[in-house]
């Protein structure tokens, strides 16, 4: 047992379900009790969607746990096939459900005999992997399974494209940025003259999964999520893989050279030379290069930062600032247990020490050790900025409503450049005017006359009132100390107690 | 779509969404200030808890997850032991007057037990622990509260009242603070003892204190009360009244455990609630209640603007808290039509007197009957959402912004398990929560972005 009271990597069948909603035309029946469908909410609230979450719960209730699931999660199962007729149902169990161990896979079979939608287990230990591990896993079993299927019936085509093409795997729903950075993919391969063929999961159709071994290499932007079926392609149809980030300057020309390099090898003559385009992107597209080189810039030459967040993003990001802004981080971090060693690897020599852990304590008393001059981290970072009245950019998921924003805002490519630069700049210069204004005794209008009509002479509140009014939260307190001073003096009454409050509640309206 | 004269119960498959019960901690630790919550649970719980409660969590909660691994499920760690140490550190950074566990689906499936287990623990670290079993196999949502009051109950201490020897009044004992401290016992009203149950924030136990105070009827305690060390005492003389639709296992164990006398009482949800809750405590006390008519009617006029907009309209409650036969009866008061109130769990004994006033305001507005659909599916409540065009859906998250992207008026029901709703000065905010969509979409209504959906199919 473990006393927990947040965490930053959500559990296993959130990532099963995040891959599997993200498909277009999949639908996902959670193995769970009531309640456990909360990733319906989350996908509704963060990603503002306008369909239905194609997530159903069959639900495990007490009955369940007396007699078995019996014919209910078959039952449930052929429900949706005749509902909504998807291409492919995805039976996921839930911690909860995994520890009744029923035969699920048999549920699996019996259902798919009767209906028309493909049906498979999702096949991932609740006890031992995280959302993000169960994600990748769970994108390898979908891809796995089309293509296995595929080959049975012989309609697999192993011939490429004509032109030089390539799939983005690993954008998916709830994922921080993922939306904008395949649009900035997509971009930055349709000025190459590389044809995007699937991206997967989000938009995907599994349908058309058959297809993915006809482009020419595999796009892998994240590790966290695609690495496993980048792997898988590889093995099955020697398919090559990037799996180098294209966050920040450097790194996107390293990538670009890596598509360079993939693409010549398949290309008998006319070899192609991206060095030009990465010069003219650099040095004038991205503001991000002259931004290193300008004055502002400079004056942050030798802050302390503590970068912490996924391994992708934290080792990225701590990459940019050292190598193309001069910043000092101190502490590199993730919470990407699993993938310590790379992570290590990744950031060695370009911190003072890295830290693996997904105790949040651990990091906040880091960052409190540290005493950084800015932080750049998750959600739950920003807050221990607040606590420590140190500023925070939001680099990394777990992420708030805020960090799904409506407006253009890659972390890939060279416009994502542009926008990291910002998010640095920012973070540093509030950091610097909050403690300018404490130098300089804070802003002259501190003590400002309140809009308040009370005098001193005229009203009295009485303790209890006092009180109550205390209770209430400081942003709408004054207005109810006017809203009820303003009844107390239509009404000829003196003394305000708490009756006096009330009724002015009940008759004023807001 | 059929209308009925009488009301019609029925039951769906239990497809649907809520939030899980162990949610309760969210609103219980705010309440029981000296309170610490565990929940015995998976990962799952605590990333429901983490998301549910959002900024919450960053507030130094006092609650926390004791979060089960491998090593418990598969029983090679003991139980006692773990739990142990985990409330020796909750005791040691936060010292608080009572520790209670809130039991998941897990705990159920294993068979940890908790009840077992909780005397032990509690011994050894000398502070008290409470068991509740919030778990999504058996409850939803609100009904948490309900298991975690329920348990508390049997920590009230009994209620005991004497003569004073010296001038002769009636004396009475009413929370263990108080047993500590005899000069702070009371002289008796006239009335027996009333001890109202259900969790609301202290302003709106404030004021229905007051309400009761204008027909002299003194309120003894709350249950919960904002401290667990002043918990209400409880004994065969003692009447209680509940506040809250949810609260049904609660008031069995006050009636059968502590042979306590339940008032049932329509819930002081409205304005029409609240006084025939008030009506109802007189009514069993033998007093005359006292300018409640007046009182009513000038709220009422107080919302005139609010009536307005909503009368007319229809609403759908897809059911996910308890609230909904409260609800709908105070709206359909308001002049709105209701086609569908889905619930989680109906206890018809519990809430009767609240049915019955459902069934009379109907009659009194000239409206068919709503259908009552207990544990509703999700999917159905949707076709028949799509058949009907309710211009007004209460509905979860889950369904909120889907809805609203198919041209339907939503609700987000858990607002109102959060809002204040009680009694007659808080009768605003339930409309200003229900009238809110309407508002905001009289004002969007000539821009014609109503379908924002490429496929219009729901």
């Amino acid at each position: 047992m473990k006393l927990a009271y947040w965490m930053y990597a959500g559990p296993a069948h959130i990532g099963t379900l995040r891959v599997a909603s993200s498909f277009k035309n999949v639908h996902a029946i959670m193995h769970a009790p009531l309640g456990d469908d909360y990733f319906n909410v989350m996908r509704s609230m963060l990603e503002r969607e306008r369909d239905f979450t194609p997530v159903t719960a069959s639900i495990v209730d007490r009955h369940v746990l007396a007699r078995g699931s019996q014919e209910k999660v078959i039952d449930n199962i052929t429900r949706k096939d005749k509902e909504q007729r998807p291409d492919l149902i995805v039976l996921t169990p839930t911690c909860t459900s995994s520890i009744l161990q029923e035969d699920l896979q048999n549920f699996v079979s019996r259902a798919s005999i009767s209906s028309d939608s493909e049906v498979i287990l999702a096949d991932v230990n609740h006890y031992r992997v995280n959302e993000l591990q169960a994600a990748d896993r769970t994108l390898e079993q979908i891809v796995r399974y089309f293509l296995n299927k595929a080959r049975r019936q012989g309609v697999l085509d192993r011939s490429i494209t004509d032109t030089p093409s390539a799939n983005i795997i690993g954008i998916f729903t709830s994922g921080s940025h993922n939306q904008h950075d395949c649009r900035e993919l997509k971009r930055l391969l349709q000025d190459l003259g590389i044809k995007v063929n699937q991206v997967i999961p989000e938009g995907g159709s599994v349908e058309h999964l058959q297809d993915l071994p006809k482009a020419w290499f595999n796009i892998v932007p994240y590790r966290e999520v695609g690495l496993m079926t980048a792997k898988y392609l590889e093995r099955e149809f020697g398919m090559p893989y990037i799996s180098t980030t294209p966050m920040g300057i450097v790194d996107t020309a390293e990538f670009i050279r890596q598509m360079e390099k993939f693409v010549n090898s398949f290309l008998s003559k006319e070899k192609v030379n991206y060095e030009s385009y990465i010069n003219y992107q650099t040095q004038f597209v991205s503001q991000a290069a002259w931004f290193s080189r300008s004055i502002d810039c400079q004056n942050l030459t030798g802050k302390k930062v503590v970068v912490f967040g996924d391994a992708t993003h934290a080792a990225s990001i701590t990459k940019i600032l050292v190598r193309e802004m001069g910043i000092h981080v101190g502490c590199a971090g993730t919470y990407c247990k699993h993938d310590a060693e790379w992570f290590n690897e990744q950031v060695q020599g370009f911190c003072d020490e890295a830290l693996i852990t997904e105790d949040h304590t651990e990091v906040a008393d880091t960052i409190a050790r540290i005493e950084p001059s800015a932080i750049f981290g998750t959600q739950m970072e920003r807050h221990i900025g607040k606590r420590l009245e140190i500023p925070c950019g939001v680099i990394s998921s777990p992420v708030h409503i805020q960090n799904f924003p409506l407006g253009y805002r890659p972390f890939l490519g060279y416009e994502g450049t542009n926008q990291i630069a910002d998010l640095v700049y920012n973070s540093f210069t509030l950091g610097m005017e909050d403690h300018l204004l404490d130098i300089f005794g804070g802003h002259d209008t501190k003590e400002v006359i309140t809009k308040s009509l009370s005098t001193e002479t005229d009203l009295t509140w009485n303790p209890e009132s006092q009180r109550e009014l205390n209770k209430i939260p400081g942003f709408v307190r004054g207005k109810i100390k006017r809203n009820t001073e303003k009844f107390a003096r239509q009404e000829g009454i003196t003394t305000i107690t708490v009756d006096v409050m009330y009724a002015a509640k009940e008759a004023l309206s807001t | 779509m059929n209308t009925f004269e009488i009301l019609t119960f029925e039951c769906e498959t239990g497809n649907y969404h809520t939030f899980c019960p162990i949610s309760c901690v969210a609103w219980l630790y705010q309440k029981i200030e000296d309170s610490f919550f565990l929940v015995i649970g998976t990962k799952t719980c605590g990333y429901f808890l983490q998301n549910a409660l959002g900024v919450m969590i960053f507030a130094e909660p006092r609650y926390a997850m004791a979060e089960l691994e491998e090593g418990d499920i598969s029983a090679q760690l003991n139980d006692h032991e773990e739990l142990k140490r985990l409330c020796l550190q909750i005791k040691k950074d936060r010292n608080p007057s009572v520790i209670v566990w809130i039991g998941t689906c897990t705990t159920e499936i294993i068979k940890m037990d908790l009840e077992g287990i909780a005397p032990k623990v509690e011994t050894e670290i000398g502070i008290p622990i409470v068991v509740a079993r919030a778990n999504g196999l058996d409850y939803a949502f609100t009904q948490g509260e309900d298991t975690v009051l329920a348990a508390i109950t049997h920590r009230c201490p009994e209620y005991k009242s004497w003569i004073d020897e010296e001038d002769g009044t009636k004396k009475e004992v009413l929370s263990v603070s108080s047993e500590q401290k005899r000069d702070e016992t009371f002289e008796s009203p006239n009335h027996p003892p009333l001890v109202l149950f259900g969790s609301v924030p202290s302003t709106v136990a404030s004021q229905l204190n007051s309400e009761l105070k204008r027909q002299s009827i003194r309120v003894s305690g709350w249950l919960p009360a904002q401290r667990y060390t002043e918990l209400p005492s409880l004994g065969e003389e003692v009447y209680v009244c509940g506040v809250n639709p949810f609260l049904s296992r609660t008031a069995t164990t006050l009636m059968r455990r502590r042979k306590c006398k339940l008032i049932g009482a329509p819930f002081p949800i409205g304005p029409d609630g609240t006084r025939a809750w008030i009506e109802k405590i007189c009514s069993v006390f033998g007093i005359e209640s006292q300018g409640l008519e007046e009182r009513e009617t000038l709220i009422w006029n107080n919302l005139k603007d609010y009536l307005d907009l909503l009368r007319g309209k229809s609403v759908f409650f897809m059911g996910d808290n308890l609230l909904e036969v409260s609800l709908a009866r105070f709206l359909i008061r308001c002049g709105m039509i209701v086609y569908e109130i889905g619930i989680p769990y109906m206890d018809k004994r519990y809430q009767a007197a609240e049915l019955s006033l459902l069934q009379d305001t109907c009659k009194k507005m000239h409206i068919p009957m709503p259908r009552i659909v207990e544990k509703p599916d999700n999917y159905n409540q949707i076709q028949r959402m799509r058949e009907l065009q309710p211009d007004l859906a209460i509905t979860g998250m889950a369904h909120a912004n889907p809805l609203e992207a198919r041209g339907i008026n939503t609700k987000w029901s858990v607002e109102f398990t959060f809002a204040q709703i009680h009694g007659f000065t808080n009768a605003k905010d339930v409309l200003e929560l229900v009238t809110r969509p309407l508002r905001r979409n009289n004002s969007l209504e000539h821009l014609g972005w109503t379908n924002l959906l490429q496929s219009a199919i729901i």
